[in-house]
């Protein structure tokens, strides 16, 4: 019998698995322990619209507290989680309150990768996860302020946009030879160079950054070149690591994340974990995945919320991603590790195309610049393993569900 | 403060107050209007807020951008009425709005 459940991680994946798990008719006790004071609320407007106050803190909110009233959830926020000890189920906060579970479910998300040169410990040095953060990048951002951002990923160049618009004067210094490399193809990295140097953003790739100087706080970037870089504030944006510390401690299985499988499991029966912090079997891909989206963390909590209650469902989706940069939408589905082609669909110099990877006949992913067509397309034809054909698919009159 | 009439599958027809400046998603998504994911969270990448809008509604509303015809063309069951409504912003001028969220999205 299943009578307490306990979720560590009040992010997209926590709130989530609230929703699911009393909406499947789990009626037992309910506690959600988060570490940031504010109640649950959305990450990917923190590098656009919060950061420029088009959005307000209220609107931020995955829900409001009379969701979590009426779901009789207790909430701990605002402390974070010490200790784990799996052979007494029982998780320890900082504030020594000790929880007891029949299931635990560990959200624990991702944390900012740190720069670590001499000089990055500096007052002025900025990263961009919490809103706590988004506090700090606003009270330096003003009209002509030096920005400095260090990674041009999505947080780099979505903080990038974001302070160029509030009128910042803003370099991107990507240590390599184009931005978003891990995550997009060279002519999606091309495309959103030029639209960021259209709007004044100064980006410098193969830029690799050896020290920050200053007296009080930041006043300089220095690059292994020996060039300078004049600056107000720095953003650094490069990568993420997952968060698995209590669970490493404890001895969960940890590998570049808490180790689940695909029915959200970790090493020890009454634990599960979803979201970032997961390095999880992809069953349609057939190998392990850490993810960093929105709609994993969604996904994987709905999963593992049934899995929690003995109602065993895979977590079998194919994983989607967006970014917003000036107003330029970036539509991603599907993981393009293993491609053996990659087809150009559509005019990047009209403004709207799209990158289809192939394994063979199969479309492993797509990249739509400014495509939401394609996109929508895709995400149907890549979940059902339709066969395409890659000629057809270059040829952007045809609708690409119509390219068998 | 407008009203928004939403009819649910399974739940039926349920009134409720909504605030001037934010979407018609958010309003559902507040009131727990189950059939309303909206998992992007507004920003047009997800058509998981999909809804169909009472046919003496539809003009009043600005009409669909280039963006959420597109999300819309492959979205669950669409139909002429149907909208992102992520993409709606609630006005007095919408007072009375009845508004039918599918079956399922996606």
């Amino acid at each position: 019998m299943i009578s307490s459940i306990l979720i560590v991680g009040a992010g997209q994946a926590g709130t989530q698995a609230i929703d699911t798990l009393r909406r499947e008719g789990f009626e037992g006790r309910l506690v959600l322990v988060g570490d940031e004071p504010q109640l649950p609320y959305q990450r990917p407007p923190l590098s656009k619209k919060f950061l420029s106050d088009e959005l307000s803190m209220d609107r931020l909110l995955f829900r409001h507290q009379s969701f979590y009233d009426e779901h009789r959830v207790e909430l701990r926020l605002g402390v974070r989680a010490s200790a784990l000890n799996l052979a007494a189920r029982q998780v320890v906060l900082e504030s020594a309150e000790s929880l007891s579970y029949d299931r635990l479910l560990l959200c624990l998300g991702a944390t900012s990768r740190q720069l670590t040169c001499p000089g990055a410990k500096l007052p002025g040095i900025h990263y961009l996860r919490t809103i706590a953060d988004v506090a700090k990048i606003r009270a330096d951002i003003k009209s002509g302020a030096r920005a400095v951002i260090i990674g041009g990923g999505y947080i780099g160049l979505e903080t990038a946009a974001t302070c160029r618009k509030l009128g910042c004067e803003v370099t991107v210094l990507e240590m390599a030879d184009r931005v978003m490399n891990r995550v997009v193809a060279s002519r999606v990295s091309q495309y959103f160079e030029e639209q960021h140097l259209a709007h004044g953003v100064n980006i410098i790739c193969d830029a690799r950054v050896v020290r920050v100087e200053g007296r009080e706080r930041v006043e300089r970037v220095i690059c292994a070149d020996g060039s300078k870089h004049e600056a107000d504030f720095l953003i650094v944006g490069v990568g993420a690591i997952a968060a698995s510390e209590l669970a490493s401690a404890a001895g969960l299985a940890c590998d570049n994340g808490i180790v689940v499988d695909e029915y959200c499991r970790t090493s020890d029966s009454a634990v599960f974990a979803a979201g970032d912090c997961t390095n999880h079997l992809s069953l349609h891909y057939g190998r392990r995945v850490r993810l960093e989206s929105v709609d994993n963390a969604f996904e994987q909590a709905k999963a593992a919320a049934l899995n929690m209650l003995d109602r065993p469902v895979a977590h079998d989706r194919v994983p989607w991603f967006w970014s917003d940069q000036f107003d330029h939408k970036l539509l991603i589905v599907g993981l393009s590790q293993d491609h053996d082609a990659q087809v150009l669909r559509g005019n990047p110099a009209a403004g709207g195309f799209s990158i289809c990877y192939f394994k063979g006949r199969s479309l492993l992913a797509l990249e739509a610049v400014n495509q939401p067509k394609d996109y929508m397309a895709a995400r149907k034809l890549i979940a059902e393993r339709v066969l395409l054909d890659p000629k057809k698919v270059a040829d952007a009159t045809i609708p690409l569900k119509e390219a068998v | 403060m407008p009203r928004i009439v939403f009819i649910e599958p399974d739940v039926g027809r349920r009134e409720v107050q909504a605030p001037v400046g934010i979407s018609l998603m958010e309003v559902a998504r507040q009131n727990q209007v189950e059939g309303v994911i909206a998992q992007c969270g507004g920003a047009c990448a997800c058509a998981t807020c999909h809804v169909y809008i009472a046919p003496a509604w539809l003009e009043r509303l600005p009409p669909r951008e280039e963006m959420e015809q597109a999300m819309l063309e492959n979205a669950w069951e669409p139909r002429d009425n149907s909208r992102l409504s992520c993409q709606i912003l609630i006005s007095e001028a919408l007072d009375g709005l009845e508004v039918t969220v599918p079956q399922r999205q996606g």
